[in-house]
């Protein structure tokens, strides 16, 4: 699968998509891979307040729990409630469909330490 | 450095995920757990589960040192004979779960887990007061699990063995694509199913055999992952989290694999202890009732007390419900005590039920 280059990459293997001041965020192909067949995902409510580096949420394979780190700081405003009864959806299209919450950026320049597609393909060594 | 099974170029070669597991690179998953854990319970799956141990006990008092070091009773075994038993300290803690075959009266084959198998060959051999050859073979085999409903007739299309007759924890020496082979029914499944010990040099030869015999039934290779969760379903006892140097059978649900009639025993004055005493603490399986997964490790509450531990945890592919076993104290641990499984932090609602959680159709 190839990594849309309008997205931004964290090494956590997180991405987001920034179009105006809000951002969809979701795991990338490199992590639903990692993780294998994903079973559930726990994600936070709209509304609630997140912190670029902090644990988002966490997403659960049949053989372990991993954390989801937030790529930026701001506001939940969207949660996608696909996820809860398709889980699996993060592993059949994690760049589309299966995107995680919506984020309105309070900080933009944050943006600015995330990796491009060309530096986050570098870093998993592709 | 971790240890290599004989095999494991030929699993990267397929694509497999390799994960160190109690010291040997194994592979976790090759497709998808769930995937491999389907072809298991519909048709046939194929599992290289060469680091396991194989300790070997010859010699014309073989059977009391079985005897005295396994709490099952093996003067039950007759040749060909297979049963599951425990390895126990002194103080009544399992060493280790163990498969005892007997080949003849004088050679007893033991398999054993992979990461404990020095641990269990020193314990064995610190034990022989009968003069007994103990061997720690574990590098001379290589051991495939054939598992599933379609097992026996893939495994049949490579040997002359006729497998329809080799009974339920049997087995029976022969060969497997002309090559020397022993031949048990047994599985850590809950499938029907045979386990195969061969020769590290022919293993790659009969893996891909096995492979090509089962393709009409849709034969996966399938990885530690998806044997988790399939023993985990059938209820099966996992060294380091069912059971551990603190555990005894008793606490366990393994009463059955004490033979108290057979005589003495390692371990025996202390489970007879706790037994006159009273159990204090039981395993028992859960089902979550609340969102959330329940895993290896996690507290277990009763009425918002901290009652006990989760041992394994997880999702059911078969049941397609979120499943466990935790220790529990003795009056708690009956099915249907309602209970708290503590999810990173959260405590999230669960129902105790009885393990096995699947049983396969007879």
């Amino acid at each position: 699968m190839s990594y849309p280059e309008n997205f931004r990459y964290t090494k956590e293997h997180e991405w987001i998509l920034v179009e105006g001041d809000t951002g969809t965020v979701g795991i990338t192909d490199h992590a639903q891979k990692e993780l294998g067949d994903i079973v559930y995902v726990d994600l936070p409510k709209v509304g609630a307040t997140v912190e670029a580096g902090k644990t988002l949420g966490s997403v659960e394979s049949v053989k372990a729990v991993s954390d989801i780190f937030s790529p930026v700081s701001g506001e939940v405003t969207a949660v996608n409630e696909l996820l809860a009864g398709a889980p699996e959806k993060l592993n059949s299209d994690p760049h589309g469909e299966a995107w995680l919450v919506k984020i309105r950026l309070s900080d933009p320049a944050e943006l600015g330490s995330l990796l491009s597609a060309a530096d986050y393909q570098a870093y998993l060594g592709e | 450095m971790l240890k290599q099974i004989p095999l494991a170029e030929l699993h990267r070669a397929l694509g497999a995920k390799m994960v160190d597991f109690g010291g040997w690179e194994m592979p976790v998953q090759y497709t998808g757990i769930l995937e491999e854990h389907r072809a298991v319970r519909a048709a046939v799956g194929l599992f290289d589960v060469s680091h396991m141990g194989e300790i070997e006990i010859r010699g014309p008092q073989a059977l009391h040192l079985v005897q005295w070091v396994s709490t099952n009773n093996a003067a039950k075994l007759a040749d060909g004979q297979i049963h599951y038993s425990g390895l126990l300290y002194d103080h009544g803690g399992f060493v280790d779960d163990i498969l005892v075959h007997r080949v003849s009266a004088d050679h007893y084959f033991l398999c054993v887990n992979a990461s404990n198998q020095d641990k269990d060959y020193e314990h064995i051999a610190a034990q022989n007061r009968w003069d007994c050859a103990v061997e720690n073979n574990g590098p001379r085999y290589a051991q495939l699990a054939v598992q599933g409903p379609r097992a026996l007739d893939t495994l049949q299309k490579l040997t002359s063995l006729p497998l329809a007759e080799i009974r339920y924890y049997r087995f029976r020496d022969g060969e497997v694509c002309g090559r020397p082979a022993r031949v048990a029914r047994t599985g850590y499944t809950g499938e029907d199913g045979f386990e195969v010990y061969l020769a590290p040099a022919h293993a790659a030869e009969v893996w891909n055999a096995l492979m090509d015999a089962g393709r009409e039934f849709g034969i996966k290779p399938c990885g530690l992952g998806a044997r988790n969760t399939l023993r985990m379903e059938a209820g099966m006892a996992l060294y380091g989290h069912e059971i551990d140097a603190s555990i005894t059978p008793l606490e366990a649900g393994l009463e059955w694999i004490v033979k108290w009639e057979k005589g003495d025993f390692c371990g025996r004055a202390r489970l007879e202890k706790q037994k006159a005493g009273g159990i204090r603490r039981r395993l028992i399986g859960f089902e979550m009732r609340g969102r959330g997964i329940g895993r290896d490790g996690y507290e277990v509450r009763v009425g918002g007390q901290p009652a006990g531990w989760v041992t394994s945890g997880g999702p059911s592919p078969t049941l397609n419900r979120n499943i466990g076993m935790c220790y529990l104290p003795a009056d708690l641990a009956q099915p249907g005590t309602v209970i708290e499984v503590v999810v990173r932090e959260q405590p999230v609602e669960a129902v105790t039920v009885p393990i096995p959680f699947y049983r396969r159709p007879k």
